[in-house]
């Protein structure tokens, strides 16, 4: 089971490999697959120099490969094998070893990553275990203009002139290595938009959000090890990578503790349906419509786990109800038992240890949309339709009819209760074919 | 100061004055001695601490840059190493008073501690580290990391005897058995740092290291915030059903409290124990179930009625089916009524075929479930319940847990007032007073039967759409628990 499942127990409305772009797809498998032609080509051609340090490089690709993490092929996932990125990129900038240049150019890099991450990646291939082409994809150009920008330079002897080997030469490997950051969070926006139909605005947001955490730890020892490298020789490797192990273990253990958190949430919103106060996944389902409504609307990656939990949580103020509400459909209710119900379930929320955020709007979902932060409008429009269809669906309208009638119904509440813009965008989410129901 | 004993601080001078001891020879260094390295790390330790402590952090990033003071160790000769400690731990920010002192504590601590690290180094390495010298520097690194480790943790475990009267085996084992790891790695990291520094690339390069150590903390800061929070949101289960079930507030609590004694008695550790405590907390959370009017009813149960309380275990197997790290304590939920001679539910086990998790949370719930004071009656005596218990075991209970159960008692007494670990659910758990109180305006005062206040904040008792009160009850005569036994502590 993927990390992403594992951490998020019920289907998201789009099914997740629905291609949206797939000439964007096309376009960068067919330039990685030249990429790596012409690389094999040509280091099959002249030869590979300096074997030990390839196979040394190699050797901490794949290993690095080996320990990854996750699919990662999720926006907002962070890199999966921060090791192995590392090593690549250290490659693609090793000028020196022990004071001796080396010759190896761009070509023989992209070769000798290729190979590793597949030696790596093999055991996983394997086993069935996640799609890996889009990470060989993103790894290979990511390298590839890294080593481009850097290997003539340096073979040329154009670096040696400017700027020499001071401390310059670590800031300028730091600056190469930052725009092959910003590159490869460009890549990764437009694979997850092309792979989703997600917005590309916030993807992108969301990515350049995570350069600054492992990204940036990345960046900084792939620097380290070209230079710790080029003063200390191959010894370096090992030493070197420790730091980064750390981070890598840190880095899992609170993956781990996500997905439990996360998993105890989705049990919590569970209460609900199993004290019989809400009907059957209505929860799960106000969950996953309202993420999708909010990605329509461009809410950001920390918003949209706001989001969800509070729509995971919204109605469990009526726990505190002796009796339950008739289908647990609280927008029949007036209006002034509606928010009472709401801030009680916003007192058990603050309990949970859940940010602040997530209690305040579960409080404020009964509120009249001017009154609410776009989180909660999303909240009440999406629990409103899923009610609304759940009744017409009792009554005897099944089919399309349900969610059309009840889009109507709030549509005509647009004045007071519902966001038009939400509405509107729950209409578009639909109309995607991503009736959750 | 005043609130040191003798000792401590007849100890807190004697460190002092080791620490300035060590750095007195470096006044006799002259200009020819590395002053520049000297004042760069010092001012880079001073910042990093700044940057440690900052919010985000907290006190998990305490330590994060100690690599800065190994690197010192590896750069410089002894006594000038000791003084790159000095800034950063006066200008670090401390918690608790005396400011002064612990501040002027901690700059000799851990002067003393990069100092002896430098001694150790000096042995089996020259300062300038180049590629011939590994991969055999590594060696004397990683007896320089174990030195400062050594020597710091020495050093606080000296205070903690003088100053708390800890026994010394608790302060001094488990600190140094746990920084060993970190600190090698940190020594790795100095190492590096130191080689870089020495370099054509220069400090700047050297800089670089610190990120990933940094980030590392980071990401371990927020997983212990998660982790806080994660703990919060169990007991928000539990507390869930407290809100239903006002009568047995506190116990689920409880209940995991004496779950992990008796666990601790069979030799248990690690997860499995955490595992075991949280069955114990949980055990009762299909209580939400099974309506509110029934777990409150006044009166005796109809057999109809029993049987519908007694799916509880089933509600909440399926509840927390979908947490995977319970694991083993799903089990216990599920069986945790089960009898030793199989006539318990929801299946009838019996002997060994109840899982192991569900016989210890079977004995500690009923050792609650008689001790604790409910409305309609007063707790018994825990000499008296140990008794009841083993009157029950073999038959019920099984003897094993019964017996841990009376060993840990002994040892360790009972005390229901104090909640399990507050302190380890961090400040969310700490947020049940939290709730505004303007919300309390909001319930029917019908519905607040004047029982066990303070407990939950009134926002959470019982609310009816309709506004029918529950109805007060005459505690004295109710039927609803005439206690039968042990069996149906809870049913």
């Amino acid at each position: 089971m993927s990390r992403e499942s594992a951490a998020r127990p019920y289907a998201t409305p789009h099914a997740p490999y629905a291609p949206h772009a797939p000439y964007v797809v096309a376009v960068l498998y067919c330039a990685a697959g030249a990429l790596a032609a012409v690389s094999l080509a040509g280091t099959l051609r002249s030869g590979i120099t300096d074997p030990h340090v390839a196979l040394a490089f190699g050797g901490l690709i794949a290993v690095g490969e080996l320990a990854r993490q996750g699919a990662g092929a999720h926006p907002g996932d962070r890199e999966p094998a921060p090791l192995a990125a590392a090593g690549a990129l250290a490659y693609a900038l090793l000028g020196e070893t022990d004071r001796h240049p080396t010759s190896h150019g761009a070509l023989q890099v992209l070769a000798v990553v290729l190979a590793a991450t597949l030696a790596g990646a093999a055991p996983r291939l394997a086993a069935g275990r996640g799609p890996v082409l889009d990470h060989l994809v993103r790894r290979l150009l990511t390298v590839g203009f890294a080593a481009t920008c850097f290997q003539p330079l340096y073979n040329t002897g154009a670096l040696a002139r400017w700027p020499g080997h001071g401390p310059y030469y670590a800031l300028f490997l730091l600056l190469l290595l930052a725009l092959t950051a910003l590159c490869d969070a460009v890549l990764r926006a437009a694979l997850a938009r092309a792979r989703t139909g997600w917005p590309y605005g916030p993807l992108l947001r969301d990515e350049l959000r995570g350069l600054l955490g492992v990204g940036s730890a990345i960046c900084a020892t792939g620097v380290v090890i070209a230079l710790a490298v080029a003063v200390a020789g191959l010894w370096a490797l090992p030493v070197f990578c420790v730091p980064l192990l750390l981070t890598q273990f840190s880095l899992r253990r609170h993956g781990a503790v996500r997905a439990t958190y996360a998993q105890t949430i989705a049990s919590l919103a569970r209460c609900t349906e199993i004290a019989g106060y809400t009907p059957a996944g209505h929860a799960r389902r106000v969950a996953a419509l309202g993420r999708a409504v909010g990605r329509e609307l461009g809410l950001s990656e920390p918003e949209l786990t706001v989001l969800e939990y509070a729509a995971l949580m919204h109605d469990i103020g009526q726990l505190s109800l002796v009796d339950p509400v008739p289908a647990g459909a609280t927008e029949p209710l007036p209006p002034s038992e509606q928010r009472r119900i709401a801030l009680l379930g916003g007192a058990v929320v603050r309990q949970t240890g859940v940010p602040e955020e997530v209690a305040a709007v579960v409080e404020r979902q009964a509120d009249p949309y001017r009154d609410q932060p776009l989180t909660a409008r999303i909240v009440r429009t999406v629990n409103a339709y899923d009610d609304l269809v759940g009744r017409f669906a009792e009554d005897g309208a099944h089919g399309p009819y349900g969610p059309l009638r009840a889009l109507e119904r709030l549509r005509l509440a647009t004045g007071r209760d519902y966001a038009p813009a939400v509405v509107e965008a729950l209409a578009r989410v639909l109309a995607r074919g991503g009736d959750v129901r | 100061m005043r609130t040191l004993p003798a000792t401590a601080r007849a100890y807190l001078l004697c460190v002092g004055f080791t620490a300035v001891l060590c750095a007195a020879p470096a006044l006799r260094s002259g200009r020819a001695a590395p002053w520049g390295t000297v004042v760069a790390l010092a001012a880079l330790y001073a910042l990093c601490e700044r940057l440690a402590r900052r919010p985000p952090m907290g006190r998990t990033g305490a330590g994060a840059f100690f690599p800065v003071l190994l690197a010192a160790a590896f750069l410089l000769p002894p006594p000038l190493a000791g003084l790159v400690a000095v800034p950063g731990a006066l200008a670090s920010p401390v918690e608790r008073s005396p400011a002064r002192v612990r501040r002027l504590w901690h700059a000799a601590r851990l002067s003393i501690a990069v100092h002896a690290a430098s001694h150790v180094f000096a042995l089996g390495a020259h300062r300038t580290v180049t590629a011939p010298d590994f991969p055999y520097v590594l060696l004397p690194a990683a007896a320089a990391a174990l030195a400062f480790s050594v020597v710091s943790a020495l050093l606080d475990g000296g205070i903690l005897v003088t100053a708390e009267r800890s026994s010394p085996r608790t302060a001094w084992r488990a600190p140094l058995l746990g920084s060993l790891a970190p600190h090698l790695v940190h020594g790795l990291a100095g190492l590096m740092m130191a080689v870089l520094w020495h370099s054509t690339y220069g400090p700047v390069a050297a800089l670089l290291v610190l990120l990933p150590m940094y980030i590392s903390c980071w990401v371990l800061a927020q997983y212990h915030r998660e982790r806080a929070a994660h703990q919060a949101t169990i007991r928000a289960l539990v507390q869930a059903v407290d809100i239903k079930d006002r009568y047995t507030r506190g116990h689920s609590e409880r209940v995991g409290r004496a779950s992990v004694l008796i666990a601790r008695e069979l030799g248990m550790d690690g997860d499995r124990l955490e595992a075991l405590r949280f069955a114990g907390i949980l055990h009762d959370v299909g209580k939400l179930g099974v309506p509110t009017r029934l777990l409150r009813k006044n009166g005796p149960l109809t057999p109809q009625e029993r049987r519908v309380i007694e799916l509880h275990p089933e509600y909440g197997h399926e509840m927390v089916r979908g947490i995977g790290f319970l694991d083993e304590a799903r089990a216990a939920i599920l069986h945790h009524h089960e009898r030793l001679d199989g006539s318990g539910y929801p299946y009838g086990l019996s002997g060994h075929h109840i899982p192991l998790f569900a016989r210890v949370v079977a004995v500690a719930d009923a050792f609650d479930a008689m001790t604790s004071t409910r409305s309609y009656r007063r707790g018994r005596p825990v000499a008296a319940a140990v008794e009841e218990l083993r009157r029950c075991a073999g038959t019920q209970f099984d003897p094993l847990m019964v017996g841990a159960l009376a060993r840990a008692l002994d040892r360790h007494g009972w005390h229901p007032a104090v909640t399990a670990d507050a302190a380890g659910a961090a400040g969310a758990a700490g947020a049940v007073g939290d709730v505004p109180d303007d919300l309390s305006g909001n319930v029917p005062s019908g519905a607040l039967p004047g029982v066990l206040p303070g407990v939950l904040p009134g926002a959470l008792r019982a609310v009816s759409p309709a506004s029918q009160g529950v109805g007060t009850r005459a505690p004295e005569d109710s039927p609803r628990r005439p206690f039968p036994g042990p069996r149906g502590g809870t049913r």
